[in-house]
């Protein structure tokens, strides 16, 4: 249950976050600033004037139920998709202008894991260090294969891994660059206990180094204990906005249901 | 050119792993030049004249399916869209992957070789000159295959789609690697071969940068 004046802050909060047509003012110093960001995939508007802005060296929650937007959210900032409308800065940078530059600053770890399933984790992490330009010495990649847990199988194939090991994997492999924005795609998916708490000391390193974490979750406690400020979004609209731990406790049911819970 | 090295040492090291995938692609060439000599009968000079078709045929047939295989492993766990977003360049992954396409198809065309001269009884007069048709050859097929491939990887029917998108472009390579292979075989009184290496040479010097190019419009959105 909600009290009548967190209800009506949260009217509040969702009347200012309510899609418009006008794009806000981007502010320019954001890690991640977008405004009025649309994507449509055939007839349907799967992001629908979305807006938000992340500061650098905090995290950000973005929930809502299945098929809500979140991953069409990520895509479209990571540069993997475009928008159809809005505009968006990266680390300052345009996301319709300057893609190269964007994807320099941006670590995606979706929930595909990018990996190859005929190379080893070792070769995985290898691999992805010489593409991204970045010299990592054997030990670096061992060291990161022993953060996610996985040393004692860096010279296995992906092939013969579980889902759980495949996503610590892809844990790993975002780690390989230290950008100013990581996005983070359903993390806590597959992972056991241990995992969630990998992934949060994950969120908290980004954080405290001063990047930007945005994290696309279901798991709403976790993100509302990692997280400071939160969006809600449902059928590809904003429909809530503000701090973290203002977020009303939500079912993520469906569409319906999750924009009745904030209203 | 660290990064196409990664992408380029990345194909290779695949297509070592999944070298049954080879194996099987060569089996296919292989048996189709078999039923082309079963569907010829007991006719040595039809065999030996048309030889060289039934090789290029053969191995046109077969590079699809390696073709599409090649690409079907960069779609599995979207392992493309993660090495885009890794910054490498589209032309950097295109052109990698042509190259281990190159080889590939070339280590198979190389290796249906012999079957073609023990089975169609051909003499081998221009070992060099042979050699030289299948490295241009497989090099034409692979230029607007990989791209074929990256363009159909999506599709749901990508094994019918490639052949029926890469055949028709390819015409003019099947029509001079026979040429060529049929004179490098029979003897080239004409001193035509050079004509026919050079159709090759042409259609891989267009069709590689042009590609090239293309492919970041196939992969990217």
């Amino acid at each position: 249950m909600i009290s009548k004046k967190a209800s009506s802050s949260i009217q509040a909060l969702a009347a200012e976050a309510i899609p418009h047509d006008s794009p806000e003012a981007m502010e320019k110093d954001a890690a991640v600033s977008c405004s009025g960001l649309c994507r449509r995939f055939g007839g349907r508007w799967a992001l629908s004037h979305v807006s938000l802005t992340a500061a650098y060296g905090a995290a950000f929650l973005v929930t809502g139920h299945n098929g809500s937007g979140k991953t069409t959210l990520f895509r479209v900032l990571a540069t993997a998709i475009r928008s159809d409308r809005g505009r968006a800065r990266i680390a300052g940078f345009d996301l319709g202008r300057e893609r190269a530059h964007v994807r320099r600053h941006v670590t995606l770890m979706s929930h595909h894991s990018y990996l190859y399933e005929a190379l080893t984790a070792y070769e995985n992490l290898d691999l992805a260090a010489r593409v991204a330009g970045e010299s990592l010495a054997p030990f670096a990649i061992h060291a990161l294969l022993d953060r996610v847990e996985l040393d004692d199988r860096a010279h296995d194939f992906v092939a013969e891994f579980s889902a759980g090991m495949r996503k610590r994997l892809g844990l790993a492999r975002a780690l390989i660059r230290t950008t100013p924005v990581v996005l983070f795609d359903e993390p806590y998916g597959q992972l056991d206990p241990r995992g969630f708490a990998l992934v949060d000391g994950v969120v908290d390193e980004c954080r405290k180094r001063g990047a930007a974490v945005l994290l696309a979750t279901h798991q709403i406690e976790h993100g509302r204990r990692i997280c400071q400020e939160a969006l809600v979004l449902a059928r590809g609209r904003c429909v809530w906005r503000g701090r973290a731990a203002d977020l009303p406790p939500l079912r993520l049911g469906h569409s319906q249901e999750t924009e009745k819970e904030v209203s | 050119m660290r990064p196409w090295r990664a992408a380029l040492r990345k194909e290779l090291l695949l297509q070592w792993r999944t070298r049954a995938e080879v194996a099987a692609v060569f089996a296919f060439g292989a048996i189709t030049l078999l039923l082309f000599s079963f569907a010829v009968g007991p006719a040595p000079q039809a065999l030996r004249t048309y030889a060289g078709g039934f090789l290029w045929v053969g191995l046109l047939m077969a590079s699809t399916l390696a073709l599409a295989e090649g690409f079907h492993r960069e779609t599995e766990n979207q392992a493309l869209e993660g090495l885009l977003l890794l910054s490498l360049k589209p032309h950097a992954i295109y052109y990698a992957k042509a190259v281990a396409n190159w080889l590939q198809i070339g280590i198979v065309g190389a290796a249906l070789l012999p079957e073609m001269i023990v089975l169609y009884d051909v003499p081998m007069p221009a070992p060099g000159r042979l050699l030289a048709v299948l490295v241009a050859g497989a090099a034409a097929l692979a230029a607007p295959g990989t791209l074929y491939a990256a363009m159909t990887s999506q599709v749901r029917s990508r094994s019918t789609l490639l052949p029926l998108l890469l055949f028709p472009l390819v015409v003019p390579v099947l029509l001079a690697a026979v040429k060529a292979t049929a004179l490098a075989i029979s003897g080239d009184i004409m001193r035509e071969w050079s004509t026919w290496i050079g159709v090759l040479v042409m259609f891989n010097a267009i069709h590689w940068p042009l590609c090239g190019l293309l492919f970041a419009h196939v992969v990217e959105e």
